[in-house]
C-alpha cells in the first residue's frame, strides 16, 4: 500500500447513472503520482463520465474519494485550482486568436502575468507565428497541441485527457505522447483515456473499462498475465474458412485476423487445444503458440462482460 | 457565502476582467451582432420617429353649423388656419355627423350649436362639440390641443369680445372609439425602453446557452471561476452596449425630433444603467434555464410581448385592468417608461421616481439571485 501522498487518484465505488441507466458502475482507482495512467475502454463504456467526476463535473451517485487529496464530492473547489482537464470535443473558444485563449486562461487561475505565460507557452507549442490565429482556423493537430498547452498553463499537478489524440493524425499523435512523457517527467500525473492500443503501451499503468466497469488494470504486462489468455497465431491460405470453422466452438473464446494471420485465443488450455486440433494436423496452416496481444486481452474481456450483462 | 463574501473571495475582479475581456473580443468578432447594436437603435428609430411622429397636418374634418352667423364662420376660418384641420365635409344634420365620422372619413367632425353667438354674448359659455376619431391617438392628440386657444383667440381679435378671465365658450372633445390617447413626445422615450429590453435581452439570453451549445462550458466549469464572477464578466460588457444604444436613441430622439430633456442629464444616464443591467440579469437569468439556444429566444419573446402590451408602451397603463397592472408593475419596461418620461418631458427628479426605482433594483436582484442559484456548476 502506498503512501496517501503518493497517490494522485484514489477513488472507491463510484456510480453514475443517467436517466435510470447505469453508466459507471462501482468504480475503483488508484493512480500513483507522476505517472502515465492509460483509460482504456470502447465508446460509451464510462470513461469520460469516470473524468469528470474525478475533476467535479459530474456528482457521483454514490462512492467517494479523492483527487490530489481533495474530496471529489466536497471540494471541488480546489481540485479545480490544481487539475487540468482537456476535453474530448474541442472546448477553447473558437472566436478567440491562441494568444487570447491563453491568456484568458492564464487570467482566470491568476497568473501573474498572463500576456508573459501565454507567450512562452506559445514558444514551448511551437505554435510561434500562430498566435494570432483564431483558434477556428487550427488544425486538428494543432487544436490539440493548444487545448493541451491551455490545460497545463496554471501548472496544474494532474492532467486529465479525455481521448485527446481521436482524430490526430500519427506524427502528430507521436509529438503529443512525447509531450505528455516530458509533462510525466517533470513530475505530473497524467490519466488518459483512450481507444488506441498502441497508445496504451506507451502508459506506466492501465485501466480497462467497459459497460461502466472497471475489469482489469495493472501494467500491460501484468494485465496481459492476468487475462490468462492462450493464443495462437495462425498463419497460411484459406484463414478466412478456419476462422468460420473455429468462431463459436468450446474453448475458443476469440478468433480474428491480425493482417495475414489469425489469433485463435481460449482460457482454458486444455479446451482450447481439444478445439484446435483437427486442425493443427493441416499443413496449410502454420500454428505458433504466442502471447497475446492486448488488443486480444481487451476484446476478450469486453466480449465476456458483454455475456455478463445481457 | 453571501454576496459580500462571494466578492471579497481573493481575485473576483481578476476572474471578472478575464471574463469580460473575452467578451468583448468576442462580441467585436461577431459582426453580425455588432451591426445589431448600432442599426437596430437607428433603424428602429427612425421608423417609428417619421412614420408615427411627424405632426399630422390638414386632417379631414366635417362640420355642422347649425347657425350661420360670423362667429361660426370665424370660427371654421381659425380651425382651419391652424393647418390641423382641413374641413372637407359640410354637414346639414345630426345623423350625418355620426355616419361620417364613423365611415372614417374625417377624423373630426365640429358643431356649432344653434344660438352660439347670442350666447357667447351673453357670457352663457356656450359649448362647441368637436368629435375626434381617436382610433389614431396621435393623430387626434395634438390638433385637439391646439384647438381651443386658437379659437379663442380668433374670436377675440376678430369678433371684439371681451376678453375676460373665464373662457368664452367651452369646447366639449369626444374622443370617440378610443379613449386613451398617446402623445407623440412619448414615443422616442419609449423607444429607448423597448430597443433597450429587447436587444439586452437577447444578447444575455444567448451567452451561457451559447457556451454550453459550443461546448466550452465544460472547459470553463473545469476552471477556478464562480457563477457569479461568470455572471458579472458577461453583464458587464452589454452594459456598455446598452449604454451607446440608448445615448444614440436618446440624441437621434433630440436632433431629428425635437424632443427635449427637461431633467437631469446624469440622472437619466444612472437610471437607464440600472434599467440596463435589470434587463441583462433577466436575459441571464433565462440563459441559465433554457437547454439551448432556440429555447433562450423564445423565452426572450415571451417575456418582451407583455412588456411592449403592458408596461404603458402601447396602451395606457392607467387604463389598464387591475390584473394586467399587476403584471405591468413586475416588468422592468413598466418603471422605465415612467422614469425616463419622467425625466425627458416632465422634468422629474430623483425623489419623484423612488419608487420606479426601486422596483427596477428589486427586479434585478430577484432575476440575479435565479441566474446564480440556477446556475449548473456541474454538468449533472
Amino acid at each position: 500500500m502506498a503512501l496517501a501522498s503518493d497517490i494522485a487518484i484514489d477513488v472507491k465505488g463510484l456510480t453514475k447513472s443517467f436517466d435510470g441507466r447505469v453508466v459507471v458502475r462501482d468504480l475503483s482507482m488508484q493512480v500513483k503520482r507522476g505517472s502515465i495512467y492509460g483509460f482504456l475502454g470502447p465508446n460509451g463504456s464510462g470513461k469520460t463520465t469516470t473524468i469528470r467526476m474525478l475533476c467535479g463535473l459530474l456528482t457521483p451517485d454514490s462512492g467517494e474519494g479523492t483527487c490530489l487529496g481533495y474530496n471529489i464530492r466536497t471540494e471541488a473547489d480546489q481540485i479545480k485550482n490544481h487539475v487540468g482537464y482537456m476535453t474530448q470535443k474541442f472546448s477553447l473558444y473558437q472566436d478567440l486568436s491562441v494568444r487570447e485563449n491563453l491568456e484568458f486562461v492564464a487570467r482566470i487561475y491568476g497568473l501573474d502575468a498572463p500576456p508573459k505565460a501565454a507567450r512562452e507557452m506559445i514558444e514551448r507549442l511551437g505554435l510561434r507565428g500562430r498566435e494570432e490565429q483564431l483558434a477556428a482556423q487550427l488544425s486538428g493537430g494543432w487544436k490539440q497541441r493548444l487545448a493541451l498547452g491551455a490545460c497545463t498553463l496554471p501548472s496544474p499537478q494532474l492532467l486529465l485527457l479525455d481521448e485527446p489524440t481521436a482524430g490526430v493524425d500519427p506524427k502528430a499523435r507521436r509529438e503529443f505522447w512525447n509531450e505528455i512523457h516530458a509533462l510525466a517527467n517533470d513530475g505530473l500525473t497524467v490519466l488518459v483515456s483512450t481507444h488506441y492500443m498502441d497508445e496504451a503501451e506507451r502508459c506506466h499503468e492501465i485501466a480497462y473499462i467497459a459497460y461502466g466497469e472497471l475489469l482489469t488494470r495493472g501494467t500491460v504486462d501484468q494485465v496481459i498475465e492476468q487475462s490468462k489468455l492462450i493464443t495462437y497465431n495462425v498463419s497460411g491460405d484459406d484463414l478466412q474458412k478456419l476462422l468460420h470453422a473455429l468462431d463459436g466452438k468450446p474453448g475458443v473464446d476469440m478468433v480474428a485476423p491480425f493482417g495475414t494471420s489469425l489469433h485463435v485465443s481460449g482460457r482454458d488450455e486444455k479446451k482450447l487445444e481439444a478445439a484446435i486440433k483437427p486442425y493443427r494436423a493441416d499443413k496449410k496452416f502454420v500454428w505458433t503458440r504466442s502471447e497475446p496481444s492486448l488488443e486480444d486481452v481487451f476484446i476478450e474481456l469486453m466480449n465476456r462482460s458483454k455475456d455478463n450483462f445481457q | 457565502m453571501s454576496l459580500i463574501d462571494a466578492i471579497r473571495q481573493p481575485g473576483f475582479w481578476r476572474r471578472v476582467r478575464a471574463m469580460l475581456t473575452k467578451e468583448f473580443i468576442q462580441l467585436r468578432r461577431d459582426r453580425v451582432s455588432f451591426a445589431m447594436i448600432v442599426m437596430i437603435p437607428v433603424m428602429q428609430l427612425i421608423l417609428f420617429g417619421f412614420a408615427i411622429n411627424t405632426t399630422p397636418r390638414n386632417l379631414p374634418t366635417a362640420v355642422l353649423l347649425q347657425e350661420t352667423s360670423d362667429v361660426g364662420r370665424t370660427i371654421l376660418s381659425a380651425i382651419e388656419r391652424t393647418g390641423y384641420f382641413k374641413i372637407t365635409h359640410r354637414l346639414t344634420s345630426a345623423e350625418e355627423f355620426d355616419r361620417v365620422l364613423a365611415s372614417g372619413r374625417v377624423l373630426f367632425a365640429i358643431e356649432i350649436p344653434a344660438g352660439f353667438e347670442r350666447a357667447l354674448r351673453r357670457g352663457d359659455m356656450p359649448a362647441l362639440l368637436v368629435a375626434a376619431d381617436a382610433t389614431d391617438p396621435v393623430a387626434s392628440g395634438t390638433a385637439l390641443g391646439s384647438l381651443n386657444r386658437i379659437v379663442q383667440l380668433a374670436l377675440i381679435n376678430e369678433r371684439m369680445l371681451p376678453e375676460r378671465t373665464q373662457p368664452l365658450f367651452e369646447i366639449r372633445q369626444h374622443a370617440r372609439y378610443n379613449p386613451a390617447g398617446v402623445s407623440s413626445l412619448n414615443i422616442v422615450p419609449g423607444l429607448v425602453g423597448t430597443i433597450l429590453t429587447m436587444t439586452m435581452l437577447i444578447f444575455t439570453a444567448l451567452s451561457v446557452t451559447r457556451e454550453v451549445e459550443r461546448g466550452t462550458m465544460e472547459s470553463l466549469l473545469s476552471m477556478p471561476i464562480s457563477p457569479l464572477e461568470i455572471m458579472v464578466g458577461k453583464i458587464i460588457p452589454y452594459i456598455i452596449v446598452g449604454f451607446t444604444q440608448a445615448a444614440l436613441i436618446i440624441g437621434f430622439g433630440v436632433l431629428l425630433f425635437g424632443v427635449p430633456i427637461l431633467g437631469s442629464l446624469f440622472l437619466l444616464a444612472l437610471l437607464s444603467t440600472l434599467f440596463i443591467a435589470t434587463n441583462l440579469s433577466i436575459g441571464y437569468s433565462f440563459s441559465t434555464v433554457a437547454q439551448n439556444q432556440l429555447q433562450a429566444i423564445q423565452m426572450t419573446f415571451m417575456f418582451f410581448l407583455p412588456n411592449i402590451l403592458l408596461s404603458g408602451f402601447m396602451f395606457p397603463f392607467a387604463g389598464m385592468p387591475g390584473w394586467a397592472q399587476w403584471i405591468g408593475e413586475a416588468l422592468p419596461l413598466t418603471h422605465y417608461l415612467r422614469i425616463v418620461r419622467s425625466i425627458m418631458l416632465k422634468g422629474s427628479g430623483f425623489t419623484e421616481l423612488q419608487y420606479e426605482v426601486l422596483a427596477l433594483f428589486v427586479l434585478m436582484m430577484v432575476a440575479m439571485t435565479i441566474a446564480v442559484t440556477r446556475f449548473r456548476r456541474t454538468l449533472d
